[in-house]
């Protein structure tokens, strides 16, 4: 029972930070119908600026506390986020609108393998360490409960924190602010948006920094963890059945989604896979989302209106 | 001047439903195909056979499969990759363990079981389209991936994981050398290729088309889309599962399921929209480009680099070659997102009008 729970809840961790980068998806669907690609290249090309210019800030401008260097890196990492999505939207997008699907979805392709090439060109492409901090010591827990009680990463849970703030953030721009309705307003019907006097051009820009901040948040968190390498960039794919299963539309869909994906796919790697030789998570999560979908084929909130055959 | 049809007067209906019903046309395609066949053996050298020709002739058919869902049938699919290897590894199980198997039902059989596969992966098309079927098809290309990586029965229990298939033979010929691999590959290319294309001419690419241009309206008129669906995945996967076959047998010679990775799918559905959704023509074009593309890249940059004066690091030209093709796709998209097909178009009815363009 106590091997169960752990199980759990390293599964409700792990889809934390899959709905963090699902996130990302859904803000940029939702506000301009992009299906973004690029999104993993953004994870890897945000955690790679915070992890160098940790490094880099302190050789040049010789601050010796870590906390701080963190943090300015952070703003500098965010700063390069919004240029890099300006120039997106500037570059590409804007002369991309009411293309179909297909063909926005291969641009944001090309926008990824540019991303990468030139992030590791720009930032190098070592495997780099991103320590801002995060207590790495796993902490016993429920010891009364059972023997031995359970073992819990303190890092997962300040993740889950982060990621739980990140998102009540962004419900509350989304609901309480005149660019949040202005987004969803965007999101709901482009003309109609635009009928109205608002600008979908620098909508667009604002979700794609916006998608790049949520990006930067889930490189530092995954790079922290993981390292900062190559195959941060693969994360998106991950990410992909928490999209469907949730919804393309919907954010609390992103987030339950990533939960669902996060505890499934722990569980069947501990319970299923040896049986079937291991290695099983990452296909399982896209049976998991794929039988989902031929009951439910707009995700779990997604809205119904959505192309159904 | 050169390419009018003035004059050409059709006088019985299969003259005028013939494929290429413009006599420059039918000339200046069977000069090509008789070049390939005649004129490229004695021309190209062993590099040009290894590292471009075959392997374009091989994603050139996988290109028209995947055109013929994506282009023709309106389903995006992010397998294809998938069902190459299941292709490969298929003919590779019927090679091995059936003793005297002869090489082309092998690879026909093997583009059977791909068949197989796209139908079972093609039923979520009945429930969802668009983008929400493009990730449904990922798990194919996870799925695959994962079992002929871990199910060790798919590899002959090899203990390395890569397989390998030797003494290509095909009544009596053996092919070994770039040559007649180039010859093998360019003769399933052509018989694929007409085939697809009467294909498309008859009634099953006509459904396709309904579907894909509107599928409410296509049931009203008595199309079954469940029928046209299964069978696009079907016919689509079946020509890339012979192209994985061929990719495996004859290209790699020896291979891994790394081969058949999801980068593989993305490059297929790059061919594809690249050289042009719903053409048969521009699958060839996008095979060439995608296909030359990395290469002219990794050529041109060292010289390029030595020429202002910069060496450029191994690493620094694969980054390099990443950003150029990513920017160039972007760009391709941008100004002519109908693909290098209808840029082949646009130069034919130029051509008609020439040199007095009023």
């Amino acid at each position: 029972m106590a091997f169960f729970l752990e199980t759990l809840i390293g599964g409700l961790m792990a889809g934390m930070l899959y709905s963090l980068v699902a996130l990302g998806f859904v803000l940029i669907f939702k506000a301009s119908g992009v299906f973004n690609f690029a999104q993993g290249a953004l994870v890897l090309f945000a955690a790679l600026a915070m992890a160098r210019f940790a490094e880099w800030l302190p050789e040049w401008l010789g601050i010796a506390d870590p906390t701080l260097a963190n943090v300015l890196a952070f703003i500098v990492a965010g700063l390069i986020m919004f240029v890099v999505a300006w120039l997106i939207e500037r570059l590409a997008l804007r002369y991309l609108v009411n293309q179909e699907g297909a063909t926005l979805l291969m641009a944001t392709l090309g926008i990824a393998y540019f991303m990468e090439g030139i992030g590791q060109a720009a930032f190098g492409s070592d495997i780099y360490k991103l320590d801002v901090g995060m207590p790495k010591d796993p902490v016993l827990m429920l010891e009364s409960v059972f023997e031995g009680g359970i073992l819990i990463n303190k890092e997962d849970f300040i993740a889950a924190a982060i990621a739980a703030v990140l998102v009540a953030g962004l419900t509350l721009f989304f609901q309480k602010t005149a660019t949040g309705r202005a987004l969803r307003a965007v999101a709901d019907d482009h003309q109609a948006a635009q009928s109205i006097g608002i600008p979908l051009n620098r909508i667009w820009v604002i979700v794609w920094c916006v998608a790049g901040v949520v990006a930067l948040v889930a490189g530092v968190i995954w790079g922290s963890k993981l390292g900062v390498q190559f195959s941060l960039a693969t994360v998106a794919l991950r990410a992909l059945p928490v999209v469907i299963l949730g919804g393309l539309t919907s954010v609390p869909g992103a987030i339950i989604g990533g939960l669902i994906i996060g505890v499934g796919e722990k569980l069947s790697e501990v319970y299923l896979g040896p049986m079937v030789g291991g290695g099983i998570e990452i296909w399982f999560a896209y049976m998991l989302a794929l039988i989902f979908l031929l009951f439910r084929p707009q995700g779990l909130f997604g809205e119904k209106i959505i192309d159904r055959v | 001047m050169i390419y009018r049809e003035n004059g050409q007067f059709k006088t019985s209906y299969q003259a005028d439903q013939q494929i290429f019903p413009i006599v420059q046309d039918r000339w200046a395609i069977l000069a090509i195909v008789v070049f390939a066949f005649v004129g490229v053996p004695f021309l190209a050298d062993e590099y040009l056979f290894r590292a471009i020709l075959i392997p374009f002739l091989i994603l050139a058919l996988a290109a028209l499969g995947v055109n013929l869902l994506v282009g023709y049938c309106g389903q995006i699919t992010l397998g294809a990759g998938a069902f190459m290897a299941v292709g490969a590894y298929a003919a590779y199980n019927f090679f091995i363990r059936i003793d005297g198997m002869p090489l082309l039902l092998t690879l026909l059989l093997g583009g059977l079981s791909a068949a197989a596969m796209g139908i079972v992966f093609g039923v979520p098309s009945l429930r969802v389209r668009g983008l929400y079927l493009a990730i449904a098809t990922l798990a194919a290309q996870f799925f695959w991936d994962w079992a002929f990586l871990r199910i060790k029965w798919f590899t002959n229990y090899a203990s390395s994981g890569s397989v390998s298939v030797g003494d290509l033979e095909v009544l009596g010929w053996t092919i070994d050398s770039p040559v007649e691999k180039y010859l093998f590959c360019l003769m399933f290319l052509t018989l694929f290729a007409l085939f697809a294309k009467n294909m498309v001419r008859g009634a099953i690419g006509r459904q396709w088309m309904a579907i894909r241009d509107m599928d409410v309206a296509a049931e009203v008129i008595g199309i079954r889309p469940m029928y046209a669906k299964l069978s696009a995945f079907a016919v689509s996967s079946f020509y890339v599962g012979v192209a994985g076959g061929l990719w495996g047998f004859v290209h790699l010679g020896s291979w891994e399921p790394a081969a058949f990775s999801i980068d593989r799918s993305f490059q297929l559905l790059f061919m594809v929209i690249i050289g042009g959704l719903g053409s048969i023509m521009g699958s060839f074009f996008g095979a060439a480009f995608i296909v030359v593309l990395p290469i002219f890249l990794n050529q041109m940059l060292p010289l390029l680099g030595d020429w202002v004066g910069i060496s450029i690091s191994t690493a620094g030209v694969s980054h390099a070659e990443l950003i150029i093709f990513g920017a160039l796709i972007v760009f391709f998209l941008i100004v002519e997102p109908h693909g290098l097909a209808r840029l082949w178009s646009t130069g034919k009815e130029k051509l008609r009008l020439w040199p007095f363009p009023h």
